[in-house]
């Protein structure tokens, strides 16, 4: 048994591998660093919970009804017209999707 | 000058006073942690933390003001929790959840009403600041079609007044409240774009909000109401394109000074200077970043300043006398708020990402100590309940 334990744990692990870094997710320590970047500046507007402030509610629910690329376009180029500003100085496209990805799940906490 | 090593026997210690009575050798002070819900309270004449009280709810943005006699502390959350926090116990007596989203609150001239400024639903409600009973409800219904406003920079002002801007409409209302059932209600119109805070005067006869949506700012003369509101600085950017804001400034807080008014450049790494007899523009002076908080010593002899995000590991202080930069400090990462004493020999400055919480000397600007707070934000200080719009 005690291979096969071994095996299975080996490819438990793989697959959690696989589950927490897709292609073109971001390292561990800079997902923590967008968590926080979120959680802390973005939340000066949206709320440290994502729950609105002088920006919209960022939660699943509010967002569910706006597309990817809105929600992208909006994060790297800010949105005219809006107090919201620009963050592509700070964040890739990559990781302005992984954000919105994120988003959508219900936003981790930040470590 | 970092006094980490003296930490843990000193907590210690501390911890071991917190449980007996202890007299103030100072102010009682509040410091918000914004990440846990939770506030500390200090004593800002033995640089101590007197305890920590939990459980008042997102804090993520929160501010508050105290009671006349300075023994409760009202907290406003951002989860629109209003808090009730009696100092002396070191506990919380009383709390409603009064809304979905809130900002920011005041308390009347007379004591005995707690206003809330909310953004969801949009409008102020009124309380009773002994039992927190509401009172009475503002909707900051704007238009034709009923829409509610988010609500922004409210003061105390003298008379029992409440006075507000509201962001999406652009408008600045007073109430008198001095039947706080029946609040009675000034409205101005087309004050300029988006209102995003504002400050009283120290003497409580000018009200002036920040626009968000134009370079300029709204001014009110409270004295004499029916002049109206005019815009001052307007335009002071001349036209050139703003940069991006990581966070909007913030008014309240106040820096009046030597005669001048000391005032955030939304979108500039300029603290604007207005003549407060003229209200015409003086000077812009240009500093490390986009300016969020802009706070004049008691004295007014220095005005200091910290920063937007990215540049907001820096604090500045600029003289008063002079109008030029005298100094430029490193707290650390993420200077979120600054707090005088009350004769302003010290202040105090939050310091988020590095979870404490520095007194600096305002004449040698060397620290003097630091206290260990969680995600530390806004810094409190009971001298507060003697002012307007604090």
């Amino acid at each position: 048994m005690r291979p096969l334990g071994a095996i299975g744990f080996g490819l438990a692990l793989a697959m959690q591998c696989v589950a927490a870094a897709p292609q073109g997710a971001p390292s561990p320590a800079r997902a923590d660093a967008l968590v926080r970047l979120v959680r802390q500046d973005c939340g000066s507007c949206h709320g440290m919970r994502l729950t609105g402030g002088l920006g919209p509610p960022l939660t699943p629910q509010a967002i569910a009804s706006k597309p990817d690329a809105a929600l992208v376009s909006s994060i790297l180029y800010g949105r005219g017209g809006t107090p919201m500003p620009p963050w592509r100085d700070f964040v890739s496209e990559r990781e302005a999707e992984w954000i919105v990805g994120q988003l959508r799940k219900g936003f981790p906490d930040a470590r | 000058m970092r006094a980490s090593a003296v930490f843990p026997a000193l907590c210690v210690v501390l911890a071991a006073c917190a449980s007996a009575p202890v007299t103030p050798r100072g102010e009682i002070g509040v410091v918000i942690e914004r990440a846990t819900g939770s506030v500390q309270l200090v004593d800002n004449g033995t640089r101590t933390s007197l305890g920590r009280v939990e459980g008042l709810g997102d804090l993520s943005h929160a501010s508050l003001v105290y009671s006349h006699d300075k023994r409760y502390a009202y907290v406003f959350g951002r989860d629109g929790g209003l808090s009730k926090l009696d100092l002396a116990a070191k506990r919380l007596v009383a709390r409603v959840q009064q809304a979905g989203n809130s900002i920011g609150g005041a308390i009347s001239r007379d004591g005995r009403v707690v206003a809330v400024a909310n953004y969801e639903p949009g409008g102020v409600k009124l309380f009773d600041s002994a039992t927190l009973a509401p009172l009475a409800e503002i909707p900051a219904e704007y238009g034709s079609e009923g829409r509610r406003a988010k609500v922004v920079g409210i003061v105390d002002a003298p008379g029992n007044r409440f006075v507000f801007s509201l962001f999406e409409a652009g408008e600045i209302w007073v109430a008198d409240v001095g039947d706080p059932r029946k609040p009675q209600v000034r409205k101005f119109r087309d004050v300029g774009r988006e209102p995003y805070d504002a400050l009283i005067t120290p003497d409580g006869r000018y009200y002036i909000a920040g626009l968000f949506g134009e370079d300029g700012l709204a001014l009110l003369d409270l004295e004499h109401i029916d002049r109206g509101v005019t815009r001052i600085l307007d335009g002071y950017g001349r036209g050139e394109q703003k940069l991006p804001v990581y966070k909007m400034p913030h008014l309240r807080g106040w820096a009046i000074a030597r005669g001048f008014a000391f005032l955030p450049a939304v979108g500039r790494h300029e603290v604007l200077v207005v003549d407060t007899k003229t209200w015409k523009e003086v000077k812009a002076i240009q500093v490390h970043g986009q300016p969020v908080f802009v706070m004049a010593r008691p004295d007014g002899r220095q005005v200091w300043v910290n920063f937007a995000f990215p540049l907001n590991d820096t604090v500045q202080v600029i003289d008063a006398e002079r109008l030029a930069l005298v100094t430029s400090l490193k707290p650390g990462r993420t200077v979120l708020h600054m707090e005088f004493t009350a004769r302003g020999d010290e202040v105090w400055i939050s310091v988020r990402d590095e979870n404490r919480v520095i007194v600096y000397d305002t004449k040698s600007f060397a620290p003097v100590t630091e206290l260990a707070a969680q995600s530390p934000s806004g810094i409190f200080f009971t001298s507060r309940a003697e002012k307007f719009g604090l």
